[in-house]
């Protein structure tokens, strides 16, 4: 019989450890608050509805930058699949049932994940980060050669989507509908990628990300879990990209171009990666700046958020979640001196 | 406390007047990036028609509600035009650089119920996508299909061969050329993608390529700019006027405001389209005129700036007819048919397919008083968008 106070698993850090998929108090306000979001404002919500693709496609790329460690700039790859999935079932007259859809887009997308990742991940660093692109460009330029099937730049207009369940009209005016899908979906997905991230399986990735070499020696199968984590990722980008396309009722090129590659990585870092609500925060600070400096000086808003974003490359390497984090150190440390 | 009364009575009067007298138009543009300098020669356009006009337009109070719908993607453009509509609550909607987002933005347009003025973006069936949409500005087949004419019947060319740039546009310059050049009865021996729109490739290859074929004309289509002055220093290392072979092209290659920095290797280039900033008529001369007076004068405009403009010429021209109430299928009954001075010469809305019937005027590059200037070699009047005469594409639904 140890004493409690020997007892190792009785450690304050263990007892963090092994709790540490507990929710949190504040966890659900972050839901709350979307919630209100949609009786606050409703003419409002196809901003919003934006807001929460691109929270969904943020966390995709957290699970493989911000907990695998995997650099990539070639994200937008799934989240184009996706919505060609989406957006060509649906033109071609195949299919458009939103939801079953949406699990062909996340199918699709994991497959393109998978072969794609089998080969980029035997690389690292800046050769990964390349290939990545290339992988996207190549995809782009295919789907702009095959624009007899995929509209090319000028897209794939006026899908039909039908009704949610047979019951919700998705209205291109008030995107009602809209909104609490993709909100459902993304809540969902969260569920599931907060279960993986906390999993021996999430804890392996970090282990990788932080020493590959030690992971090796302790006997973990590194390549067979980046490439299990790649195409996860790749799955829920692709609901992200099908989400866009059943929202927007469109699909062009740029669902696979650099820029939205570039903006979701910006949005991350400026939430901060490898901390799950990272993506809520980077979009909501990202996007919701954009929106309302777009309005009030159109020609000039970026200047304002090149301002931002400057601020925090330079002092807060964590991104804003990184700020809160070290106030909230510092907080404590006067607290409790010790 | 009856004077009270007045007072109120006459204040919420003034104030229903005022309301009664003002149009809300939202504005779409992108109005940063690769578009911006596009779409500040629309939003000028539409600025200057409202300023030379200011006593016609009296009693009524237009205002641009501008918002910027950042890129071709699509989600942007909705989300802006979503907002202009619920929040902002506007009676028109104009603008429109980039054809996706016009096409992206049908159905919402549709289901807005507003009238909607295209100022610019050319995808020729944009028009069908929704009731709503007016088209002040061109088609993509209204050049081509008037070059690929005149290219044989003026020009006396037998065959072409066609360079373009790998983009929407350019696929459908080669197509709305090439259908009517092999209809006039000459062949089109080569058709060469030229590199993508974003980076000026090196042409010589390409070039090289079309030297040796030997056509009667060279027909180019590039995004004005870069790519223009790249083309014309190709032409001319290559020595290909030398060799017989025109350089012809839509106006597109020859942008107003671009032209200047094209230097002399540029004269001699023939182009077809529905304005240039030389065109000898009295509305262009006060509009370029107004131009050079209100921003500088360096700056000329082009196509793009009379789309803007011939724009607001068509939503003022519903707020008069309307008497301010703007209701979307009265506005559509009087613009249908609707004639007007444009500086591109007179134009009219088709009453079948709300696009514009405008002349294609063929020019040639030439040095004047030390510039480049346009001069006119003949034209064709009241040209109706080929594509949708043809049925051709998705032009036909």
């Amino acid at each position: 019989m140890i004493a409690p106070a020997l007892n190792p698993a009785l450690h304050p850090a263990a007892l963090a450890f092994a709790g540490r998929h507990q929710p949190r108090v504040w966890e659900p306000i972050v839901w709350i608050l979307a919630l209100v979001f949609y009786f606050a404002f409703p003419n409002h919500l196809g901003f919003g509805t934006e807001l929460l693709i691109t929270i969904l496609f943020a966390l995709s790329l957290d699970l493989v930058l911000g907990y695998a460690g995997i650099v990539t700039l070639g994200h937008a790859a799934f989240f184009g699949v996706g919505a060609y999935t989406v957006g060509m079932l649906a033109y071609h007259g195949f299919w458009n049932e939103p939801i079953s859809s949406l699990m062909l887009a996340a199918i699709v997308a994991a497959l393109v994940g998978l072969g794609s990742g089998l080969v980029l991940l035997r690389t690292q660093g800046l050769t990964l980060l390349m290939l990545s692109l290339c992988t996207m460009a190549l995809l782009e330029e295919a789907a702009n050669l095959g624009h007899e099937y995929t509209g090319g730049f000028d897209g794939l207009a006026s899908l039909p989507i039908p009704k949610l369940l047979g019951l919700f009209e998705f209205n291109p005016l008030y995107p009602r509908t809209q909104y609490v899908y993709v909100l459902t979906v993304l809540f969902i997905s969260f569920l599931f990628i907060r279960t993986v991230v906390y999993s021996p399986f999430g804890q392996s990735l970090t282990g990788i990300r932080e020493n590959t070499l030690r992971m090796h020696a302790v006997g973990s199968p590194v390549r067979a879990r980046l490439v299990t984590c790649y195409t996860i990722s790749a799955a829920i980008a692709g609901i992200a990209g099908g989400l866009w396309a059943q929202a927007n009722a469109y699909v062009n090129l740029t669902t696979l171009g650099l820029d939205r590659a570039a903006m979701v990585l910006i949005v991350l870092i400026l939430g901060g990666c490898g901390r799950m609500y990272g993506a809520f925060v980077g979009a909501v600070a990202y996007m919701v700046l954009a929106h309302f400096l777009a309005k009030l000086y159109p020609t000039a808003w970026q200047l304002g958020l090149g301002f931002l974003l400057v601020v925090i490359a330079l002092f807060a390497r964590n991104g804003i979640l990184g700020i809160g984090e070290a106030l909230l150190r510092r907080f404590r440390a006067k607290r409790m001196p010790r | 406390m009856k004077r009270i009364i007045g007072a109120t009575a006459s204040f919420l009067l003034a104030i229903g007047w005022a309301q009664a007298q003002e149009v809300k138009v939202g504005v779409v543009l992108p109005y940063t990036g690769v578009g911006a300098e596009l779409a500040q020669q629309q939003d000028r356009g539409m600025e200057l028609y409202l300023k030379m006009h200011a006593d016609m337009i009296k009693p009524y109070k237009i205002t641009l509600i501008k918002r910027d719908y950042k890129n071709p993607g699509g989600a942007d453009a909705k989300i802006a035009v979503q907002e202009l509509l619920t929040q902002d609550k506007v009676d028109i909607l104009a603008g429109w650089n980039y054809s996706p987002n016009a096409i992206a933005t049908a159905p919402l347009v549709t289901a807005g119920k507003k009238l909607a003025v295209i100022s610019n973006a050319g995808t020729a069936h944009i028009t069908n996508l929704s009731p709503y949409y007016v088209r002040v500005s061109f088609s993509m087949w209204h050049a081509g299909y008037a070059l690929g004419d005149a290219a044989v019947k003026q020009l006396k060319a037998k065959t072409a061969v066609v360079g373009y740039t790998d983009f929407p546009p350019g696929k459908d310059m080669l197509a709305s050329f090439k259908r009517a050049f092999e209809a006039a009865g000459g062949i089109v021996i080569d058709e060469i993608p030229m590199g993508s729109a974003g980076a000026v490739p090196d042409f010589t290859p390409f070039f090289q390529r079309v030297k040796d074929k030997k056509p009667d004309v060279f027909f180019v289509f590039v995004p004005g700019g870069d790519h223009t002055t790249a083309v014309i220093k190709t032409y001319n290392a290559l020595s290909m006027r030398e060799a017989g072979i025109k350089l012809i092209g839509p106006g597109d290659i020859t942008q107003d405001n671009k032209l200047q920095a094209m230097g002399p290797g540029a004269i001699g280039l023939i182009t077809m389209h529905h304005y240039n900033a030389d065109l000898d008529n009295p509305e262009n001369k006060r509009f370029v005129a107004a131009w050079k007076k209100e921003y500088g004068p360096d700056s000329t405009p082009d196509f793009m700036a009379v789309g803007g403009y011939d724009a607001m010429a068509a939503i003022v021209h519903v707020v008069k007819a309307l008497n301010g109430k703007i209701d979307v299928d009265k506005a559509l009954e009087v613009l249908k048919g609707w004639k007007y001075d444009s500086p591109r010469g007179p134009i009219m809305i088709d009453p079948q397919t709300r696009d514009i019937v405008m002349n294609e005027y063929l020019s040639e590059v030439v040095m004047k008083d030390g510039k480049l200037a346009q001069k006119p070699l003949g034209r064709i009047e009241a040209v109706k968008d080929p594509c949708k005469s043809l049925k051709i594409g998705p032009c036909a639904n």
